[in-house]
This record gives C-alpha cells, structure tokens and sequence, in this order.
C-alpha cells in the first residue's frame, strides 16, 4: 500500500513535478492523471480519520478540489503526494469538526493518555492469527481497534505504517515535529498491540499468563 | 539495557536497514528478555496485519463518481 515516489536526494524530475505543471497551465487531463494515482489513498486517510464514509467521500472530493485551486502555492520542495496528504489531513479533521456540531477537534486530542506506554499484554500471539479468522470477521475487528486509538496516534500509524510515508514526510504532513511522530508512533503501535492481543494472543496463553502473576 | 530502554528504541528494531553498535546492544536485551522478544513480535505482526488488510477499498464506480465531480468542479475553477 506504500506510495513511494521519489528518492531523497535525487535530482532527476518526478513525473508528478511534470503534471503539477501541466495542471497549472490549464490541462485538466493531467490534474486527472493526480487523482487517479492518489484517490485510493486519500480515501483510506480520509476514512481513517473521520470513520465515516460519506464525510470520506466529501473529503475526497474537496481534498482534490482544494490542491486543484492552490497547485501555485506547491513549492516543489515537497512530494506532491505529501502536500496533498496535509490537506487531506486538515479537510478530514474539518469534517469532524463540523460533526461535532463545531467542538474543536486537533491531532493533539487525548494523546497525554498513559495508555499504552508499556506493554501489559505479555502473553505470545498464536503463529498465524489470520488463520483464526475470516477475512471480513479481521477487517471488522482491525476496524473496530483502530478506531478507539486517540486520532492523534491513529493518522501517525495510519501515514506512517499503513501508506508508508517516511517519518520526515509524516511530520510535515501533520505538522508536528519528528520527536513527536516517533512518540505518537511508538504508543499507537503499542496500543494497537495490545488491544489486538485479546483476539490474537496463543491459546492456552491467558491461563499460563495468570497463573505467573 | 532495561526493558524501558528497549521499549523506546523498538522502532529502530522494527527498521530492517538498522545496524551497529545499538542494534546489537538491543538483541542482546532481546535474548535475555522473553517479554521483550514478545512485545517486539507482536507488534510487528501487528504492523504487517493492519498493513496487508485493505480496510477502505474504494469501489470502481464511486471512483468513477468522484472523478467526474472533481474534474467537473476543477473545470468551473
């Protein structure tokens, strides 16, 4: 699922360079070329942040419609698709917003939690955990852990982990510093860790884990 | 090394590219550490899951849907 798109410290051109450029003289084909090569991503964050699927689609549309109008202010000193991330990023958390019926809603919501700071769950996990269960069955039960991480944590894992993006890439996208993507990062993936032991972990694993304490 | 220690540095055990003197200051913890050698599995296991599983695909036609109506807006720009 990773997007990778250019190497650091490369001089040569990348084709995205080429269609911003074409985009900003007119030629919407190009722009189009854009949406079909980064839709599909910006659909999984968008989905992943405001766990609503219409509000998705919306972000969707206005994320692409929003890099449409500003491709002047692309300085080229960035990815494209790490631009258009940050504006999906801040499109998402509008919507949420505007569901919350205006609360603020920030990436640094409820991320002082403790939760997570060090593992309880020691228990090992079955060998194949995937084997225990169908695929919709998994894709709920990731669903469903996923969503009850703190957003702050869950667009880290989600930019990081899932779509791959580098951690210097993922602090310009949310605006935060690297330290802070690394913490984020850290506690998220233990999070998730151990909320997804107690469908994962080894059987027969809980007794022995109970009985040592 | 404690396991605190080892805790704030699983991301660099987590990177395949890592070596060096940290690298194998953390699997010497690792081999004396059950629980650490657990925590540092699982939550690979749990990075490739989330990673492998497409929890958001986007069906054909709403992409259809949403290409035209961004296209159409970019025209009216």
């Amino acid at each position: 699922m990773s997007t990778s798109i250019q190497s650091q410290g490369t001089t040569e051109v990348h084709p995205d360079v080429r269609l911003v450029e074409r985009a900003r003289q007119g030629d919407i084909a190009a722009f189009e070329k854009l949406v079909k090569q980064y839709d599909r991503q910006v659909f999984r964050i968008a989905n992943h942040i405001v766990q609503n699927r219409e509000d998705a689609e919306d972000v969707v549309q206005d994320a692409f419609l929003k890099a449409y109008e500003k491709l002047d202010q692309f300085q080229g000193n960035s990815k494209f698709y790490t631009w258009l991330v940050r504006i999906a990023v801040n499109e998402s958390l509008m919507r949420l917003r505007k569901r919350r019926t205006g609360r603020m809603v920030s990436i640094d919501e409820d991320v002082e939690t403790e939760e997570g700071s060090m593992p309880r769950d020691l228990a090992d996990w079955s060998p194949n955990p995937e084997a225990l269960y169908g695929q919709s069955e998994m894709a709920e039960i990731l669903r469903k852990t996923i969503q009850g991480l703190p957003p702050g944590f869950r667009v880290v894992f989600v930019l990081r982990d899932v779509e791959g993006l580098s951690t210097e890439e993922t602090a310009e996208s949310l605006g935060l510093s690297i330290p802070a993507v690394k913490s984020r990062l850290l506690r998220a993936r233990l999070q998730l860790r151990e909320r997804l032991a107690r469908y994962f972990r080894h059987r027969g694993a809980e007794a022995k884990q109970d009985g040592a304490r | 090394m404690t396991c605190t220690e080892f805790l704030a540095q699983l991301d660099e055990m987590l990177d395949p590219v890592l070596a060096g003197p940290l690298r194998a200051d953390l699997e010497e913890h690792l081999r004396s550490c059950e629980h650490c050698e657990i925590t540092l599995n699982t939550t690979r296991k749990t990075i490739e899951i989330y990673r492998s599983h497409e929890l958001y695909a986007m069906p054909e036609d709403l992409r259809d849907r949403l290409h035209k109506a961004i296209l159409a807006k970019c025209k009216k720009c």
